[in-house]
């Protein structure tokens, strides 16, 4: 059983994300005694060279198609075709804007089930399995598929990438004559930078401040520790509320949501308006001075102390240790 | 221009969402709203009519659901559409994300509209992009995640925000536009509007009407299936660590960052 | 010597602020045949009679023009703030839709069983109960428990059916008078900032012109209020009083077979300085459509009393400890939570019910009896009489509806209200020294001692920093609750950057301080950690967090309507 897996590159480079799906559709298919495959689209920067690097990540083939890139449909063009020429029983996405869109349209052109914000595959009685969390994460359904191909969205960074595979795939190329609607949207300008808009929701790391900072100026110790840890700073509805800290930076019932790698938070009780806004973290680590605050009961690692002492203190010793 | 904004009814967002242990469906009675998302879109859509860089001949809202499903409809309506059309029928219940497209897609087109909005999910987290599902039964040009649009010549210029930056598209027109929830302040309906709504033109169509094939969708014409429902794997109790030295305290949450490769 | 909270009133100036005085002109208002205010059980029901008399007389429905009865509600749906008991007595809803059997009312979700045992119980510490009669006013045998937030569900569905017009999600902020008459009511904005400026989206409010208004708006009626000020309806009245009541709904593993209720006592001080008067219920609830044993548990303080540290909610947690609790509680799952004031004046303290071009139904008019803990019924009996009342009034083209208040107080609502003319009172003066008084009233029907007993404010009461906090439980999570995990249950979802709508002195001495503080039951109010320990203290108001039970208005602030669509999402209290 075939899997064909989306990699999308950037300035040159596979994303993490991309590779993360690569590695996964490698280690799925393997278990289902298939094949790998992978296609890119793209222009000349698409060089045999870099194309045949994803076989480090575990591909046997890599399928390129030449089309404008950052635009889905044509690639849903170049992948219908593939998976029907070669027979591909699943198509799996690592996620992002572009793996929703194309994962989108598959599901149309071939009439293909599809499951969206998948955490996780499994093989179960020879086919795939897609578990997927549900009513924000208190429950995870799995779901089966009718037919083929079947096609599956991954949550953005939900596989990991896996180095496996002798190291370099074969290349081919795909000759694809792209759908008249896929024609019709052209790229102006990709990838713009913004930098004033601070988007706590795509932080890996994240340093949360809350009433027991003290005073507004207790965000001055969480930015530097968000800088020591490449992260960026966010807050409760209460400090947002009297005014210590921008809206843009809540989480909350009411403010964002947010699922980091890592979720520090300082001097936050843990009422469950605001745990519903970061209870998907990976990883929670609280300090508070409160032993009885509840957000211990659903931290990683709880540190009951005083956050004064402890915050100046812990990035000091990450710059160290970064070096 | 005529416009279709898709519009979904969900549960509300403060009612506490469950799961029936019997279908394996999301439990759906209790109060029901037009998804916010929605709301975006239809407000983007009463934007580019009062613009004026184009003329809208009609704003339409469309929406598959049950019976109940009118009350999305008349919020659209008292928000700004002139009318709408309601594919309402038996046979769409328990229809997966690959149904629904298609069966959105024939309903849009008995509509032929020159653009169709929608929100970029719906607030029942069942499913994102459902606007690239129905551009690609249509054959329209779409994009999603769209923060910005305006209109020049025949053509919209879009500004979409990705995970690695903002994107500037343009798209000839028909095309499919799903917009995010940053794209504008939806405005509220006026009391006279909310009185009006019922008055409105409400069709009601069903799957006969709009040449929906019954094999394709509903229970059966749906391809993937709800094998379980499981809580998730239990969280690890967490660790405490009570200050005393706070030098070694840093230590340990130091190491403990390192063992879980966050400090790299 | 106490601190009292009338000393302090909020920043509020009624009735000037709530009565508008002029329409807008036909092209801006919205011209309907009835204004119905609050789409509770007195509203709704009104919409409903209003409506079944109607059908049979186009004529009539169609002078009322192309909207004949139009029902503004706060919240998201009828019901949705709507909290109550309820133990109801079922003939005025019988009445109201006879061709509904009770069976009928059970599988449409509303109510949950009629009442086949009872109990009453003293509590005299956390540990042991007294069983004792049940005083003649709360023999419950016969009557149905109810969810009154499922009942306006209900209730609305009937009226929209009818042909009623429902505007949730919108709020009535001020009453239309224009030559001494009340036309219509105005509603509120929305997309105002924290501020009160305007946002992006901002939408002022329409004036709604009607032949006739009906105030509806439950306990607290923000309209109500003003207008009971502007048309001089409390004269010769004694003030209204109010306690406050906190709710839980409890999943069970095992049925409860009786109707349950305390008075006084445990957790209560007995010492009259104290002046804690109160009791609680616990009601077993079978759900028809779901089959699940579901439990309805509330504990209710006057609020007259006098130790700022009362906390209805944290009694009620407190209450949960004893083991006649623990015994049908356990093994449970709480489902719901919520809180409300309820007027507890009486016959005395009822103001006059009309006034030109609109009358006063339900909670509003303080129609409740306190002894019997019933006004479920009145108020749906109230709201049936209005309807009656404005139709032939309509049809006479009248708006003069006096005829109103005869016709309530020569009801069932009247009758039972002046047998407990002074039950209240004398618990002003404390349960010792008050509690054989009011038995002997209800005893003799209120014939002995007769007379015409006074009630003080419960504002005009001194607060002194007193003990009642030593006994409220530590929270669990999942038997004991805090009030930040109960307000989440409750539903409530207020925007961010809503205006503030509560009107208190933000800075005012301690005792009054800590008195909101505990009083609140979904913790608006806060004083900061670094306040002094006595003197005055600022008060920090988390507004966002109000499920508008009302008690406030009570104890020296004022509640004023949230923007339309705030505030809690009670299902099933």
């Amino acid at each position: 059983m075939s899997i064909l897996t989306y990699a999308l590159h950037y300035e040159g480079e596979f994303n993490k994300n991309s590779l993360g799906a690569v590695s996964e559709g490698a280690r799925l298919a393997k278990e289902l005694g298939g094949e790998a495959g992978v296609v890119v689209v793209g222009g000349d920067d698409l060089t045999d060279k870099l194309c045949a690097t994803l076989g480090k990540y575990g591909a046997n083939k890599v399928y390129r198609g030449k089309a404008p890139e950052g635009l889905a449909q044509p690639v849903v063009d170049v992948m219908a075709k593939v998976i029907s020429d070669n027979g591909f029983k699943y198509a799996l996405f690592g996620g992002g804007l572009l793996g929703f869109e194309i994962g989108a349209g598959l599901t149309a052109r071939l009439g293909a089930g599809v499951t969206m914000e998948v955490t996780a595959v499994k093989a179960q009685d020879g086919g795939l399995v897609a578990e997927r969390p549900i009513l924000q994460d208190s429950a995870i359904v799995d779901v089966g598929y009718v037919g083929e191909p079947g096609i599956i969205i991954g949550r953005l960074n939900a596989f990991d990438m896996a180095e496996a595979g002798d190291g370099t795939a074969e290349v081919v190329d795909v000759d694809v004559q792209l759908e008249d609607h896929s024609t019709k949207a052209t790229m102006v300008q990709r990838g713009e930078q913004r930098g004033a808009d601070v988007n706590i929701e795509d932080a890996d790391i994240l340093v949360a401040g809350g009433r027991g900072l003290g005073k507004p100026e207790g965000f001055e110790m969480c930015e530097q520790l968000a800088d020591a840890l490449g992260g960026v700073v966010a807050a409760t509805r209460a400090v947002v509320d009297a005014g210590w800290y921008p809206y843009a930076a809540q989480i909350g019932q009411t403010g964002k949501t947010v699922a980091p790698k890592l979720y520090l938070a300082a001097g936050i009780s843990g009422a469950i308006q605001h745990k519903v806004g970061m209870q998907s973290s990976e990883n929670i680590v609280a300090i508070n001075k409160d032993q009885n605050a509840p957000i211990f009961e659903f931290s990683d690692l709880g540190v009951v102390g005083d956050l004064n002492k402890i915050v100046p203190k812990l990035t000091e010793a990450i710059k160290a240790k970064k070096g | 221009m005529k416009i279709c904004v898709l519009v979904k009814e969900v549960p509300d967002a403060a009612v506490e969402k469950r799961m029936d242990s019997g279908s394996k469906r999301l439990d759906r009675s209790g109060e029901r709203n037009l998804n916010p998302f929605d709301t975006h879109a239809i407000e983007a859509a009463m934007q580019i009519r009062e613009g004026g860089g184009v003329d809208v001949d009609e704003i339409v809202a469309v929406t598959m659901g049950p019976e109940s499903a009118f009350r999305a409809l008349h919020k659209a309506v008292s928000l700004g559409a002139d009318r709408s059309v309601h594919l309402t029928d038996d046979a769409l219940a328990g229809s997966d994300v690959c149904a629904t497209g298609y069966a959105l897609a024939k309903v849009l087109e008995s509509e032929s509209p020159d653009l169709v909005l929608l929100g970029q999910q719906s607030d029942d987290g069942e499913c994102y992009t459902i606007g690239a599902v129905v551009a690609d039964h249509l054959k329209m040009p779409s994009l999603t995640q769209v923060i910005k649009i305006g209109v020049e010549g025949g053509k919209l210029r879009c500004e979409r925000q990705a995970e690695y930056g903002y994107d500037t598209v343009d798209v000839e027109l028909p095309a499919v536009i799903s917009v995010g929830d940053a794209i504008n302040e939806p405005r509220y309906p006026s009391l006279k509007a909310i009185m009006g709504a019922k008055k409105k033109q409400l069709d009601k169509r069903s799957t006969g009407d709009v040449g929906i094939e019954a094999d394709r969708v509903g229970e059966q014409g749906s391809r993937t299936s709800v094998i379980a429902i499981n809580p998730p794997p239990p969280k690890q109790a967490g660790e405490i660590i009570e200050d005393e030295d706070t030098n070694e305290t840093v230590e340990k949450i130091v190491s403990w960052l390192e063992e879980r490769k966050l400090l790299a | 010597m106490g601190v009292t909270p009338s000393d302090f009133p909020p920043p509020v100036e009624s009735p000037e602020e709530f009565v508008k005085d002029s329409l807008d002109g036909e092209d801006e208002r919205i011209d309907i045949g009835v204004a119905i205010v609050g789409g509770g059980t007195a509203g709704l029901a009104c919409a409903n009679r209003l409506l079944q008399l109607l059908a049979d007389d186009p004529q009539t429905m169609e002078a009322l023009g192309e909207v004949p009865v139009a029902i503004v509600e706060k919240a998201k749906t009828c019901g949705g703030h709507n909290l109550s008991g309820a133990v109801m007595r079922p003939g005025p809803l019988e009445e109201l839709f006879p061709d509904v059997t009770r069976e009928q009312w059970r599988q449409e979700g509303f109510a949950f069983g009629e009442v086949k045992k009872e109990a009453i119980y003293l509590l005299p510490n956390g540990k042991t109960k007294l069983r004792i009669p049940p005083p003649p006013p709360q023999h419950n045998k016969g009557n149905e428990v109810v969810s009154v937030a499922a009942l306006c569900r209900y209730m609305q569905q009937q009226a929209e059916d009818a042909g009623a017009y429902l505007l949730t999600e919108t709020a009535a902020t001020q009453l239309i008078v224009q030559d001494g008459q009340v036309k219509g009511i105005r509603s509120g904005d929305k997309g105002r900032g924290k501020d009160g400026e305007p946002l992006g989206n901002f939408e002022p409010g329409t004036d709604i012109a009607a032949k006739a208004t009906v105030l509806a708006e439950g306990c607290w009626g923000h309209l109500t209020g003003a207008a009971i000020r502007q048309f001089e309806l409390g004269e010769d009245r004694e003030p209204m009083v109010w306690e406050l009541g906190v709710k839980e709904v409890w999943k069970v593993p095992k049925p409860l077979d009786r109707v349950i209720h305390t008075l006084a006592g445990w957790p209560l001080k007995i010492s009259a300085k104290y002046h804690q008067i109160g009791g609680s219920w616990i009601y077993p609830m079978k759900d028809e459509k779901t089959g699940d044993d579901l439990v309805s548990i509330g504990f209710v303080i006057d609020l007259d009393y006098a130790d700022a540290t009362t906390s209805a909610h944290d009694l009620l947690q407190q209450f949960k400890t004893h083991p006649m609790v623990r015994d049908i509680l356990e093994g449970g799952e709480r489902v719901s939570w919520g809180a409300k004031a309820i007027p507890a004046g009486g016959y005395w303290a009822v103001p006059k019910l009309s006034m030109p071009g609109a009358l006063i139904v339900g909670d509003a008019g303080g129609l409740v009896n306190l002894a019997a803990l019933k006004g479920v019924h009145y108020a749906i009996k109230s709201g049936s009489l209005a309807a009656e009342q404005i139709y032939r009034s309509l049809k006479a083209d009248s708006t003069d509806f006096s005829a109103y208040e005869e016709a309530v107080e020569e009801s069932l609502i009247g009758k039972e209200l002046y047998e407990q003319r002074n039950t209240r009172q004398p618990f002003q003066m404390g349960l010792i020294r008050g509690g054989p008084l009011v038995n002997l009233m209800i005893a003799t029907k209120g014939r002995f001692p007769g007379g015409r007993w006074k009630l003080h404010r419960n504002d005009a009461q001194p607060m002194f920093i007193g003990k009642t906090k030593k006994g409220y439980p530590k929270p669990d999570g999942k038997y004991i609750f805090d009030k930040l995990s109960s307000v989440f249950i409750s539903g409530n979802a207020t925007r961010d950057d809503a205006p503030n709508h509560i009107r208190v002195q933000t800075n005012v001495p301690r005792e009054l301080a800590e008195t909101w503080q505990w009083m609140c039951p979904a913790g608006v109010y806060e004083i900061p950690d670094d306040a002094p320990d006595t003197g005055d203290v600022d008060v920090i108001v988390n507004y966002t967090n109000c499920i508008q039970c009302g008690a406030i208005t009570a104890k020296g602030g004022r509640l004023t309507t949230p923007e339309g669509g705030d505030g809690p999402l009670y299902r099933n209290t």
